[in-house]
């Protein structure tokens, strides 16, 4: 496997997004950045297979447009990471920002642990090809799959004694679903959004994602494959048809 | 009283006659620069060692220059606390003179006719190829007098605030803009390592640093218009915008404040000044006031807290920020770091012993400090407060 290297301290984003691209361009399978620190839209509209592992703090908008290939970050991502992702997989193994995973297309975001605000916002997804996966094994703060439009969010609140303690989950949610472990107090709820019961027909459906989840982060999924779920979706397809419709 | 003459200054809210005298006032400093609404972002700096341990500047512009894609070149600054430790008991008077003839020689009669100047001179600056020096930035270290406060004003700090603005709003070419003891602001238009250079920042240590990178959206660019703003020893930096502006120019106005300098975030440096020294509310009730929880998260509350924020909510309405702001705000014990309500700008925490940090990102932080620990983000509308051990 063709494997190149790049120390990127003091690097500003552009050169290294170019020497990205012209590795990438070389036939490069794994790409290894170091001393990363802060650089912005790493992997940005990078088409391939290639391993991308960023050693350090990546800044916003790491993946965005990205069809493809993987990164593994080792420590926190700041602002949208997967920002309209297409594909590919980004792995987290801190906390990001907020507007995780934004307008997301396809793919799949794993985050070790927590997420800012509004992660999943606008999540979309084309039918079964292109669904995006969002996985928080911590939790999330306000305003979750704010107008999400399709798509899974999962949250599954590891270490926490209830998942989801802030509000406006799911706030103008007009297609996808959010999975939230354990229960959720309805207050929590956004405008738009109702809770479904959680079944095992879901569960069927999504343990492949927690599988796959607990096996980027070195964690037994056994206690995660159970029914004690709550999922959140739309109440109507059109929640804010009376607003902005005059019939 | 004719509707124009209340109008605010700022409020470019569609009123011809308004925005034009504004335009020509500004194209009379020649240094505007109208820049349309495009993504805002700004990136904003808290620093405090709480033991008061000093650090100098370089650090900090390394920091704040890593966050130089959110801004346009068109503002930056920094406010140090702990920099001026031999005139510790002297208001220091930070000017932006648009000459040294006229608008200085009715700055130093009126502050000759309020107290004592003790030593002034100009801010040592270099030339830098990235700014214009559009501005002569002074320094005054000043002491009102005792005897003529006595049944005027009532204290130092009301003197200092008078003569604040009444040169800014009233003294045709020249802009205090720090008035702190032990502490002062140093900004310009440029890019953050133009303007810290340009200042020599790194010949300053402070205890206490904020530091602000600007791209102005909906106001002009101007050396008055970077950030922080200050009085006193307030001073604030943001990310945003207040959408609440005219409400809260118009609370702050009715206790004598004049809001004169064109950008929004001078508001919030009265509001403190209004509701942390004189209404001496402590910080964490100062942010309650100016980002309060909603109607329905109240109701949810036990009885006591739920009646206290009700009264908040009531008393402090006109100060209710609205808006996206991210904000940290220096203070004579500490700072003060809070976002608003629904949490759209960021603000992320760091801490390490006694060195707590604030920022737009946390790559800033790792910057200043590589060894940072307990890295978080806040929840919206929840005060951050780093105050001094004693």
């Amino acid at each position: 496997m063709k494997t190149v290297r790049i120390d990127a301290k003091g690097m500003h984003y552009t050169p290294l997004n170019q020497k990205i691209r012209a590795a990438v361009a070389d036939g490069a399978e794994e790409i290894i950045l170091d001393n990363i620190l802060g650089q912005r839209f790493i992997g940005d509209g990078l088409r391939g297979n290639v391993r991308i592992t960023i050693n350090g703090v990546p800044g916003g908008d790491l993946g965005m447009f990205m069809s493809g290939p993987t990164c593994i970050v080792n420590g926190n991502a700041e602002h949208a990471p997967g920002n309209t992702m297409d594909s590919g997989m980004l792995v987290i193994h801190g906390s990001a920002g907020d507007a995780v995973a934004h307008g997301m297309r396809g793919g799949k975001v794993f985050i070790k642990n927590n997420i800012g605000y509004r992660g999943g916002i606008h999540m979309k997804q084309y039918e079964v090809e292109a669904r995006p996966i969002l996985v928080v094994g911590g939790t999330a703060h306000s305003f979750l799959g704010e107008y999400m439009a399709g798509g899974l969010v999962l949250v599954l609140g590891i270490g926490k004694e209830k998942a989801m303690t802030d509000r406006g989950i799911g706030s103008g949610i007009h297609g996808g679903e959010i999975i939230i472990r354990g229960d959720v107090d309805d207050y929590l709820l956004g405008v738009g959004a109702k809770k479904f019961e959680f079944t095992e027909s879901d569960l069927e459906r999504i343990s492949p994602v927690i599988k796959s989840f607990c096996e980027h982060f070195d964690l037994d999924p056994a206690e995660f494959l159970d029914t004690n779920y709550t999922r959140i979706g739309p109440a109507s397809s059109r929640p804010f048809a009376s607003k902005y419709v005059w019939e | 009283m004719n509707y124009f003459s209340k109008m605010s200054h700022v409020s470019f809210g569609g009123n011809y006659l308004e925005i034009r005298r504004l335009s020509r006032k500004l194209l009379a400093s020649h240094s505007f620069l109208f820049i349309s609404r495009v993504i805002k972002m700004c990136g904003i700096i808290g620093f405090i060692d709480r033991t008061k341990s000093r650090m100098d500047g370089s650090s900090i512009k390394a920091a704040l220059s890593l966050m130089n894609e959110r801004g346009s070149g068109d503002g930056a600054g920094y406010a140090a606390y702990g920099i001026y430790p031999e005139y510790a008991d002297y208001y220091a008077l930070h000017v932006f003179f648009d000459n040294l003839a006229e608008p200085k020689k009715k700055v130093d009669e009126l502050l000759q006719q309020w107290g004592e100047i003790v030593h002034q001179e100009e801010i040592p600056t270099t030339p830098q190829p990235g700014i214009r020096k559009v501005h002569t930035p002074w320094r005054y270290f000043f002491k009102p007098s005792g005897d003529l406060m006595a049944g005027r004003m009532d204290s130092e700090k009301d003197v200092v605030t008078y003569i604040v603005m009444e040169v800014n709003a009233n003294v045709k070419g020249a802009t205090i803009f720090s008035s702190g003891k032990n502490m002062g602001v140093f900004k310009a238009s440029g890019w953050p390592e133009d303007v810290a250079n340009f200042y020599r920042i790194e010949n300053y240590k402070g205890y206490i640093w904020l530091a602000h990178n600007r791209y102005p959206t909906n106001s002009p660019g101007w050396w008055g218009g970077a950030h922080p703003f200050n009085l006193l020893n307030w001073s604030v930096v943001h990310n945003g915008e207040i959408t609440s502006y005219g409400t809260n120019q118009r609370y702050v106005e009715g206790y004598g404040y004049k809001c004169t300098l064109f950008t929004d975030t001078e508001v919030v440096a009265y509001l403190f000044d209004l509701l942390g020294r004189q209404h001496e509310l402590p910080h964490e009730m100062v942010v309650r006031a100016l980002a309060p929880p909603f109607w329905d998260d109240i109701d949810r509350m036990p009885e006591k807290e739920a009646e206290l924020n009700k009264a908040v909510r009531l008393t402090y309405g006109s100060a209710l920020m609205n808006g996206p702001f991210a904000i940290v705000v220096g203070t004579d014990d500490g700072i003060v770091g809070f976002t608003d309500r629904i949490k759209l700008r960021p603000l992320v925490v760091g801490e390490n012993g006694s060195k707590l940090y604030i920022s737009s990102e946390e790559a800033a932080i790792r910057v200043l400090d590589p060894e940072v620990k307990n890295i978080y983000t806040p929840r919206a509308g929840e005060p951050i407060i780093g105050r001094f051990i004693e």
